[in-house]
């Protein structure tokens, strides 16, 4: 990484720089002041930066040498899902007929990309054993709540309208009980037990006539698979409420079971995860939602139908929940993540997850001396390891994470779920070699060492990157949120 | 299973196993109950290997009439606009697309940067204190907008504009069942909304009130006569804005908005087929703790270094859980990095010669178009789109064009009525005279 401090590109500017090459001008001039009124017209320029191209290069060059990918390094950032974003994807969206097509076109010229959406709409319905797909959603909490909205309007439209309240593990990703509060829902928590799931008899409590919806992540956020999910779905049917499963952590079970076959009457994916969407610094995402039949009719407009041979938008959907989106979805994304399907096939796919589920455990053994593991069995894509024991050395999990960057590596989701004190979220991925995983089970036990030996270098660090630990309180005190010269 | 993104090899596979003290991977799957093992395989289609996938798709995306080989005069939210070269090239900087939010700041100084600098350019084109780090796009950031402003003021009442985007319109709907908030269209007139309308609508029981400028007919609403009339009525100015348009026209944050909106998409993001875009969000300094969204903030290091965090995540989904007023969490880091690219690369100066090359492109052909008999409708003050009554129906327009290589505006009849037969036409800087001359040429041939 470049050690050299940043400028922010305005401190780079110069007045008579220029860095475009506009399309010649054709055509007769007239002067804005014959069209517009004269307080409509811009007066103060918007003091963007005046830079040549090679400024530009050099700039976003110097900021991504300043920026860990998965391309960079291991990242294992759990209930992520930083696996390998295959450069295939990244060339076919770039084609002209993917990239460079406008929504309202007439259908009859846009049938490739339609026939694209219906195939990747029937290859999701079948990997998630759901019934019909909706491409929608913009992202995974776009998902969350595009479902939530459809179970509304289906105990509506029942004239179930008490049926407020969402039930959501105290393990939950934050998104769930968000959602919920967006759709009009009210929250209510469902304890884990002591295995690290769902407490049955917790849930039994909860449960009533009341409820709207029960959301799991299957496997949870521990990374730990809900056997007692067929109770939990019957508990849920039998009381009126509908199953919705997060697919947060669809990684890990890839052939080995679908949530439609578990019970599930929702479910909503994360193209980005899964899919390998990439992740982009944050987004674009893409959170498909897949419905068993009885909450078809209630799907996002438009569908995207085969009839007689032609691809068409289905927009007369009287009893939908209307548009979530303008538009198809991020069709991008769903471009790149019906490739890598295509890539992978079914062997490819049922390959990924048990090579995910292998990586995970075995690095969870391998861990399992130097570290507490709260919950002791068989992982699937994930692990969550507890601090708690270097706590007590005077080293918190912040100051391990810290340390990680130190070896060149981006650190685990920390401080997640909830229900663990001093989590570290692991998950390594199908996509990263077993050097890679000894290579960072060696510094983390290299860590665990320190922590014992010398903590001052865990609490000091990280002693290599181009900042050391920043002032957050102070950001958030005093926010400085843009540029002012 | 062989596979070029799998490296464990049956070696590695059979060691890894002997650690975790297991004969099989079958028995990783052991807490999976048995009636809902998922037994074989998908039946999905089988893999292909990289070149027979990548004919197979290429040949799928040429079915496509494309706007590199169509002049296309579609816009209605989405626009063919110069996107500078060098977009793509930063784009493809896998530190950036191959990285995930900025949780450890120590080693994403360079996303976390760049959104700083985003969330600027943003400020600096709307005329506003503070922006956002994304939306999905302008229509549900328009959504958020107006569940902030219902939030903020503890109204349960919206007005909107009929002249805002058809689509956003209906995303603002959805998102107001959920939070059971009422939204109360306010009708147009003469292509612009109607002033006397929003008068008698605007009572003291209206959280906010959303315009669009330009509207989705192109026409620019006169902000400033509304802005008296909302602020009149404590009610909240919410303002969806093409921020290209903003390089020549006074921004919203000068005409006394509280919320700006929109789609960075005219900045170096590729149509799509309608996404992935971006949305973006601007709000003035009083709102700034009601933002949804990631906010990037700058600070200092322990060595007194300027360095740049997530910030103000008190008001965010994961640490508010139930209590947060928005759900979001990835957003369109990507497309806002392109959005910021192409901001630089245009800089001050070419994006106001590119926003004032559109609103001449767009004239010219106005008046092309009207030379050929053909009646523009909703006259006005306009930037780069306009609307035309077409000689015949749009079925028939649309086909005539698409056959002479051009790809035809917007079927307003599918959204108004009362606009059957009119067509919403964009003129951006990239269609050439003559291309502008062959639609006129086509329209008028229709006429006679």
């Amino acid at each position: 990484m470049n050690n050299q401090d940043q400028s922010l590109i305005f401190e780079i500017s110069t007045s008579g720089r220029i860095g475009y090459s506009l399309p010649e001008m054709d055509v007769e001039e007239i002067s804005l002041e014959e069209i517009f009124p004269a307080e409509y017209i811009r007066q103060e320029e918007a003091e963007l930066p005046e830079v040549s191209e090679l400024d530009i290069m050099r700039h976003y060059t110097a900021l991504s040498k300043r920026n860990h990918g998965v391309d960079s390094g291991f990242y294992p950032l759990g209930s992520c899902t930083m696996k390998y974003n295959p450069k295939i994807n990244e060339n076919v969206a770039r084609f002209n007929g993917f990239a460079h097509i406008h929504p309202y076109q007439d259908p009859a010229t846009v049938q490739g990309a339609l026939e694209l959406l219906f195939d990747l709409q029937e290859h999701l319905t079948e990997i998630t054993g759901m019934d019909q797909v909706t491409l929608q959603p913009a992202a995974g909490a776009h998902g969350e709540w595009t479902g939530l909205m459809m179970i509304r309007a289906f105990h509506e439209a029942n004239g179930d309208t008490a049926r407020t309240k969402v039930i959501v593990p105290d393990s939950a990703h934050g998104t769930n009980p968000a959602s919920a509060t967006v759709a009009g829902l009210e929250t209510i928590t469902v304890k884990s037990d002591e295995n690290g799931l769902v407490d049955l008899e917790d849930l039994k409590r909860v449960v009533g006539s009341d409820t709207a919806a029960l959301m799991l992540t299957n496997p949870n956020t521990l990374g730990l698979f809900e056997e007692n999910i067929l109770e939990m779905a019957t508990l849920v049917h039998d009381a009126g409420g509908k199953l919705y499963y997060d697919g947060a952590n669809l990684n890990a079970v890839l052939s080995k079971a679908r949530p439609g076959d578990m019970g599930f009457d929702v479910v909503h994916l994360n193209l980005h995860k899964t899919f390998t969407g990439p992740h982009g610094g944050g987004g674009p995402g893409s959170g498909p939602v897949g419905v068993k039949s009885d909450l078809i009719p209630y799907l996002p407009k438009p569908l995207v139908v085969k009839r007689d041979e032609q691809f068409m938008l289905d927009y007369d959907r009287p009893q939908s929940i209307g548009r979530v989106k303008p538009y198809y979805g991020n069709f991008g994304i769903n471009v790149r993540a019906y490739t890598y399907i295509r890539s992978m096939g079914p062997d490819g796919l049922k390959a990924v997850t048990e090579n995910a589920v292998i990586n995970a455990n075995y690095m969870m053994r391998r861990l399992e001396p130097y570290f507490d593991l709260p919950y002791n069995r068989h992982c699937k894509h994930e692990f969550v390891l507890s601090g708690r024991r270097q706590k007590k050395l005077g080293v918190r999990t912040l100051d391990i994470a810290k340390r990680l960057l130190d070896f060149g590596y981006h650190p685990p989701t920390i401080y997640f779920p909830l229900n663990v004190e001093e989590g570290m979220m692991i998950e390594p991925t199908e996509t990263e070699s077993k050097e890679t995983l000894d290579a960072f089970i060696d510094a983390m036990i290299q860590i665990a060492k320190e922590a014992e030996e010398t903590p001052e270098i865990v609490q000091e660090a990280p002693h290599t990157t181009v900042i050391k630990r920043l002032d957050e309180t102070l950001a958030a005190r005093k926010p400085v949120l843009r540029y002012q010269a | 299973m062989k596979h070029r993104y799998l490296p464990m090899t049956e070696q590695d596979k059979q060691q890894m196993l002997e650690v975790i003290g297991v004969p099989s991977v079958e028995n990783l799957f052991n807490d999976i109950p048995e009636s809902v093992r998922f037994q074989g395989e998908y039946d999905i289609k089988p893999a292909k290997s990289e070149p027979a996938l990548m004919k197979e798709l290429s040949k799928l995306a040429s079915k496509n009439a494309d706007l590199k080989n169509y002049a296309s005069f579609l816009g209605a939210g989405v626009y063919d606009h110069y996107s500078p070269v060098i977009v793509d090239h930063v784009l493809s900087r896998s530190e950036f697309y191959t990285a995930y939010t900025p949780y450890q700041p120590e080693i994403s100084q360079g996303e976390l940067q760049a959104i700083f600098e985003y969330q600027t350019m943003i400020c600096e084109m709307t005329g506003m204190d503070v922006a956002n780090s994304s939306m999905y796009d302008g229509g549900t950031a328009l959504a958020e907008a107006a569940m902030l402003a219902s939030g903020h003021t503890r109204r349960k009442k919206i007005l909107i504009s009929a002249a805002v985007h058809p689509e956003s319109r209906e995303v603002v709907k959805t998102y107001a069942k959920g939070q059971r908030v009422e939204v109360i269209e306010i009708p147009f007139k003469d292509g612009v909304t109607d002033l006397a309308a929003l008068k008698e609508l605007a009572k003291d029981d209206i959280a906010g009130v959303i315009v669009q400028y330009p509207n989705f007919f192109g026409r620019i609403e006169p902000l400033k006569e509304m802005e008296e009339i909302i602020h009149g009525v404590k009610s909240m100015f919410i303002v969806s804005s093409n921020p290209l348009a903003l390089g020549a026209l006074t921004p919203p944050g000068a005409l006394g908005a509280d919320i700006v909106t929109g789609d960075a998409q005219p900045f170096g993001i590729p149509a799509a087929f309608g996404g992935p875009h971006c949305g973006y969000f601007a709000v003035t300094n009083k709102l700034v703790r009601k933002v949804p969204g990631r906010l990037v903030g700058q600070t200092v290091d322990e060595n007194g270094k300027r360095g740049f965090v997530l910030t103000l995540q008190a008001r965010e989904q994961h640490i508010r859980r139930d209590k947060a007023t928005s759900n979001i969490c990835s957003n369109q880091a990507l497309n806002a990095l392109a959005a910021s690219v192409a901001m630089t690369a245009l800089g001050k100066k070419g994006v106001k010669e590119m926003a004032v090359n559109n609103i001449q492109k767009a004239y010219y052909a106005k008046k092309a178009i009207k030379e050929k008999g053909i009646e523009v409708v909703f006259e006005g003050p306009s930037f780069n789109e306009f609307v035309i009554k077409l000689p015949a129906s749009y079925q028939e327009i649309n086909q005539s064009l698409f056959e002479k290589e051009i790809i035809g505006g917007f079927d307003l009849g599918t959204v108004y009525p009362q606009l059957k037969d009119h067509m919403l036409v964009a003129v951006t800087e990239l269609r050439t005279k003559e291309e502008i001359d062959a639609l006129a040429q086509e329209l008028g041939d229709q006429h006679e």
